[in-house]
């Protein structure tokens, strides 16, 4: 068999009268590319949410490389173990420079929890290089709101990126983008896939991701 | 992704290094903008009455409740960029400093009086901060009923007695903390109380910009949202954020007992308005996720100035709030242009 990454087994999760999701189970094995297909409002997010820790489910188990989760599964356990997520909303404080979005609750600190903030600066500069993604116009202290919508997204990417995941979660990685852009962002995943670790992404549209993904998990109406 | 580096792998283009200096002013517009309508307003006010404007006198009269403001302030920007507002620190002042003036009255040591002051001061804080996140409230609505509860229960406890201290000066607490600087010639007579208040305002920088919790706070101000999907806790970040302002508020308080050598069960009430006027004259931002600590420090010295300022030109004083009013709404229209609102 192969090696499981993480299991979900048997996830329901409702807020107030909605049923998001109800039993879904599902698996992401190690160094595969899975595609989550879903209509809108099938729970796709939600199901991601889960999985790293926003929300916590109302029953079901978590499996992390063969064991189940005891109590609360967090943000920060998840990101502990090697999950990285870059959320539809791109999670980023926009009035805020990149290299204190790219450290947002990660922040790299000395004594007292004060911040090193150069170092962060040189971690953030270094980062952008490596993986091409620079320009004139922008630096790590410019402020997210002067940036594009593909750069914002290339922000948050550099993000999960930076932390080394073992599963990267993608939500909707490519709405947006243009087509170089968008095959930027396919290199990743697959270069990702190469270093050995797993991505788990979110489309709602299957041709878009056929090439790329190995597997495809469908979801439909929260089942 | 930005599409010129797709194309351009190997020629790393020539990053754009703004010059240090631009730099450094693009990123402390608001603080400088406050700086500037302050100085602005000086001027004036030594043009129209130069005697008064150039006398050391008169700011040292101006620094000796000042400080007092600057407790109040520094915490009160923490609040504001976190996406929140405080309307009861002046009761949280009020309570907290009753119980250090009850506590010396009834023979305490001062230094072990401001224990229980603060415990209280922090109680308030998390009983406020609960009430905004775990409870839901509204914080504007929340904190304008703490207010009036606060204040209530000086009320009822007091009767409307005020607690007198005339031998306060002899204390070492008093001369530590509010006495004057004897001993350099040309600062004689200058409130210790002010260099207090700048150390407050200088820790209260640090902590704001470099300091994990108040970059916790300006991220959970910007979009909370993002924070929590980023692991930031919101909640506690928030309880976080208004004990703090309890604790500005307990020392503000003491403070005010210290200076007037007086406690009255309305100690604090003055505090409201011109705290807020402060804040926001200093160029931090109504929305919350930004905010300047050494901005609005600043546009307390401006809110402090103009009612002195006044009387100084010759005005009467029936004319002050009229003024307030006025520097109040020039300085946002300024602020305006420090750059676009982002959210």
């Amino acid at each position: 068999m192969e090696q499981r990454l993480v299991e979900l087994k048997e996830i329901t999760k409702s807020f107030g009268n909605v049923n998001a999701l109800s039993h879904v189970t599902m698996h992401v094995n190690k160094a595969e590319i899975v595609g989550l297909i879903g209509d809108n409002g099938a729970g796709k997010s939600t199901l991601i949410k889960i999985l790293s820790g926003v929300h916590s489910p109302d029953s079901g188990e978590l499996w992390i490389r063969g064991k189940c989760v005891e109590g609360r599964w967090t943000v920060a356990k998840a990101h502990t173990a090697g999950i990285e997520t870059v959320h539809q909303d791109r999670a980023l404080a926009v009035q805020h420079t990149v290299a204190r979005n790219i450290f947002m609750g990660r922040e790299i600190t000395g004594l007292f929890g004060l911040i090193r903030v150069k170092k962060q600066y040189e971690e953030a500069e270094r980062l952008m290089r490596e993986i091409g993604f620079t320009s004139k116009v922008f630096n790590p202290d410019s402020v997210v709101a002067t940036l594009s919508g593909g750069e914002r997204q290339g922000v948050a990417i550099a993000r999960a990126l930076y932390f080394e995941a073992e599963l990267l979660i993608l939500d909707e990685p490519t709405t947006a983008l243009s087509l170089t852009e968008t095959q930027k962002v396919y290199n990743f995943m697959l270069a990702a896939k190469e270093k050995g670790s797993s991505v788990l992404f979110i489309s709602h549209n299957i041709f878009h991701a056929y090439d790329i993904a190995d597997r495809f998990v469908i979801l439909d109406r929260g089942g | 992704m930005s599409t010129t580096s797709t194309s351009l792998p190997a020629a790393t283009p020539s990053r754009t290094q703004p010059k240090p200096f631009r730099q450094w002013v693009n990123n402390n517009r608001r603080a400088l903008s406050a700086l500037m309508i302050f100085v602005v307003m000086l001027t004036i006010f030594m043009i129209l009455s130069p005697r008064v404007f150039t006398n050391p006198i008169t700011y040292r009269s101006i620094f000796i409740s000042l400080p007092i403001s600057l407790f109040v302030v520094v915490p009160l920007v923490f609040i504001i960029a976190s996406g929140e507002i405080d309307l009861s620190f002046p009761a949280t002042a009020g309570i907290t400093s009753w119980v250090f003036a009850a506590a010396v009255r009834d023979g305490w040591d001062p230094f072990t009086a401001v224990i229980p002051a603060l415990l209280l001061g922090i109680l308030v804080g998390v009983s406020v901060g609960t009430l905004v996140t775990y409870v839901g409230l509204s914080s504007l609505v929340a904190t304008l009923g703490m207010n009036f509860l606060l204040r209530g229960i000086i009320n009822m406890g007091t009767e409307g007695i005020a607690i007198q201290f005339p031998q306060m000066r002899e204390l070492l607490f008093w001369q530590i903390f509010a006495g004057r600087i004897d001993n350099f010639p040309w600062i004689r007579g200058f409130p210790i109380h002010m260099l207090w208040g700048l150390l407050f305002v200088g820790l209260g920088w640090i902590l704001f910009n470099r300091h994990k919790f108040g970059t916790h706070v300006q991220i959970v101000g910007d979009n909370p949202a993002s924070a929590a999907e980023m692991g930031i806790n919101v909640n506690r970040v928030k309880i976080r954020a208004y004990i703090f302002m309890g604790i500005g508020a307990t020392l503000a308080g003491v403070l005010s007992v210290l200076v007037n050598q007086n406690w009255w069960p309305t100690t604090g009430d003055g505090l409201l308005l011109p705290a807020l006027a402060a804040v926001f004259v200093g160029g931090t931002p109504t929305w919350g996720g930004i905010g300047t600590v050494v901005g609005s420090s600043i546009g307390v010295g401006i809110i402090a100035s103009i009612e002195t300022g006044i009387i100084a030109a010759g005005l009467t004083g029936y004319v002050t709030q009229f003024f307030n009013g006025l520097v109040i709404i020039l300085s946002l229209i300024g602020q305006r242009f420090n750059g676009p609102r982002h959210r």
